[in-house]
């Protein structure tokens, strides 16, 4: 058996931050494809949901609020779309492999931490704009939406939401124990965020003091900033006030996963 | 900066590491290993071995304490280190799902120079795995799996956590060989080892670890060394233990009587056996089952065992009285 050249070793060649990533993006797409129930939550339910939100708003009184049935359907599926297809999904990657040792057995190797959570995180990510893109359109079409009037806007929410779900899912992980556990954790924060971000119906419509509350909640900015993209009418203090809430779920996320991620299994 | 040639490629000082809930896994150990040497971790478990390993893959940091290997902190200097080092975990770490090919292929990609994955699946017997998901793998095939993707890199140093346990006799036997084909070629392997005989015969030196320290440390021979050696016979009929010549001048440091069965431990197993042969002979009696054993690590490893539970024992009665 040969087993090592030790005298003439080669300079290897050394491996990047993203070939690593990369690498570790590959397989969790695979992996991703063999987990068939979650696959089916994460394409269909933010396909199906988007539906009851806009029989919903047939009984609402949307003028008021400014709003049309487009406006309201189209930002509460990409809600739906980064809550099913990224957040939930991503729990679970996250507790199996920790369950499965596999975070522990990268972690002796060359990869650093951030990127073993964004390599896993990515196909995740990747799906979840993908089917953000496809809802967009299919919402534009179907409602008969005109053009967005502030795009970039709609880019912001979108790229700041997918970011703030990928971290809020590595959060809730850290507290989350089992695979099976990991089918509950993830409901307290989907819950809130489709009856209080704005998904079944605008904040609009809510009493003053909660609708404030709910402002502050980590997906009210994602669908405020994709909302305001397609109407237009958002203020720069709106605008201002959106972009800082979501950037400092960001942060207080990414600060918690420092804290609190862990890498093996409780004991 | 290449300047270790012999050198000690692992160099532990005054070891320490405490969990969370206060227990102190670590107790203070030092020890080094030198370049193309085995260095094996022996110890009942919950001795330590495995607590001590992951400092010094930089899993952890220490309470107290330095470790360094290839002349960096594993901790603090991660980057410099882990494209040098290959591990093996004592258990597994690989999503279930996968195929043994694509977990290999996924290791690949995160291993700076990789040779590529087939390569090392067939050094371990694993080619006609390679479609097989990881989940139908049998135990000691995962180990296998396990071994092949800690030697992706052609790493100068390898830790192995018992990487033999769950294996049959022939797969701890090729992983055995394998081992000892790469310290040959100069890789530095410290490993852990429920296995004595493992220890004995592949370890250029090795530690005896309980309750987070060194019990002792040495060659397998040293540590051999002042363990007795063991005989043992059978009593001819119609004889008792009485009518056996002196033991005293016979060499034998401690006898037991188990049924018809006499077992002697002795430092001079020459001096014992010659006397005991020639008692035999000139009584024209047989000594049936006769087995003389010198010293090996089971003895040491034993009686190590058994003075911590007597300590123990001690330890109890002691506070027994107290109450």
């Amino acid at each position: 058996m040969s087993a090592t050249h030790p005298t003439s070793r080669p300079v290897p060649a050394a491996t990047t931050a993203l070939s690593r990533m990369a690498a570790l993006a590959r397989a969790e797409l695979t992996l991703l494809g063999r987990t068939r129930g979650a696959l089916v939550a994460a394409l269909f339910v933010p396909l199906v949901l988007p539906v009851s939100t806009s029989q919903a708003s047939q009984e609402m009184d949307l003028a008021e609020a400014g709003l049309d049935t487009g406006t309201l359907v189209l930002p509460a599926a990409v809600g739906f779309s980064l809550l099913f297809a990224v957040y939930s999904v991503l729990v679970g990657t996250f507790v199996v492999r920790r369950e499965e040792l596999v975070l522990k057995r990268l972690r002796t190797g060359e990869v650093r931490d951030v990127e073993i959570l964004a390599g896993s995180a990515l196909p995740a990510v990747l799906t979840g704009l993908a089917q953000c893109l496809l809802l967009a359109a299919g919402c534009a079409l179907l409602l008969d939406m005109s053009a967005p009037s502030a795009p970039h806007l709609a880019v912001l929410g979108l790229l700041s939401g997918l970011v703030m779900c990928a971290a809020l899912a590595a959060v809730t992980a850290s507290f989350t124990r089992t695979g099976e556990s990991a089918q509950v954790t993830p409901m307290p924060l989907m819950l809130v965020s489709m009856l209080g971000s704005g998904m079944f119906f605008p904040l609009e419509l809510l009493p003053d003091r909660v609708a404030s509350v709910c402002a502050l909640l980590p997906l009210t900015p994602v669908v405020t900033l994709v909302r305001g993209g397609w109407t237009g009418d958002l203020s720069a203090n709106e605008t201002l006030g959106a972009v800082a809430t979501a950037v400092a779920w960001i942060v207080v996320s990414v600060f918690a996963v420092r804290r609190w991620f862990r890498w093996e299994p409780r004991r | 900066m290449e300047t270790y040639g012999h050198e000690h490629v692992i160099q532990v000082t005054d070891l320490r590491r405490v969990y969370g809930g206060g227990f102190e896994a670590v107790r203070g150990i030092s020890f080094s290993v030198r370049r193309g040497e085995i260095f094996a971790l022996l110890g009942t478990n919950g001795a330590g071995k495995t607590s001590t390993v992951e400092l010094l893959e930089g899993l952890a940091a220490p309470a107290d304490g330095r470790v360094r290997v290839l002349g960096h902190d594993p901790y603090t200097e991660r980057s410099l280190v882990r494209p040098r080092t290959g591990v093996m975990l004592q258990e597994g770490g690989f999503p279930s799902e996968l195929t043994v090919a694509e977990t290999a292929r996924m290791w690949a990609g995160c291993v700076s120079g990789a040779r590529p994955p087939a390569e090392v699946l067939a050094l371990v017997g694993l080619e006609s795995k390679a479609r097989t998901r990881v989940k139908q793998l049998s135990g000691g095939q995962r180990r296998r799996l396990d071994l092949a993707l800690a030697l992706l890199g052609d790493p100068e140093v390898l830790f192995l956590d018992e990487p033999t346990t769950g294996l049959d006799a022939e797969g701890r036997r090729d992983t055995r060989e394998l081992v000892s084909a790469l310290r040959d070629g100069g890789t530095t392997v410290l490993l852990t080892t429920h296995y004595l005989e493992e220890a004995e015969n592949l370890a250029d030196r090795l530690a005896i670890m309980h309750e987070g320290r060194f019990a002792t440390t040495g060659t397998p021979a040293e540590v051999t060394a002042t363990e007795p050696s063991r005989i043992s016979f059978e009593l001819p009929d119609g004889y008792f233990a009485g009518d056996l010549p002196p033991l005293g001048e016979l060499g034998v440091a401690g006898h037991h009587t188990d049924g018809r069965m006499i077992r002697l431990s002795t430092h001079e197993p020459q001096r014992t056996a010659t006397g005991l042969l020639m008692w035999a002979a000139q009584a024209r009696v047989e000594l049936r089952r006769l087995d003389v054993r010198s010293a090996s690590l089971e003895e040491a490893f034993l009686r190590i065992a058994k003075e911590v539970s007597a300590e123990r024992t001690r330890g109890t009665s002691t506070k027994e009285y107290a109450a």
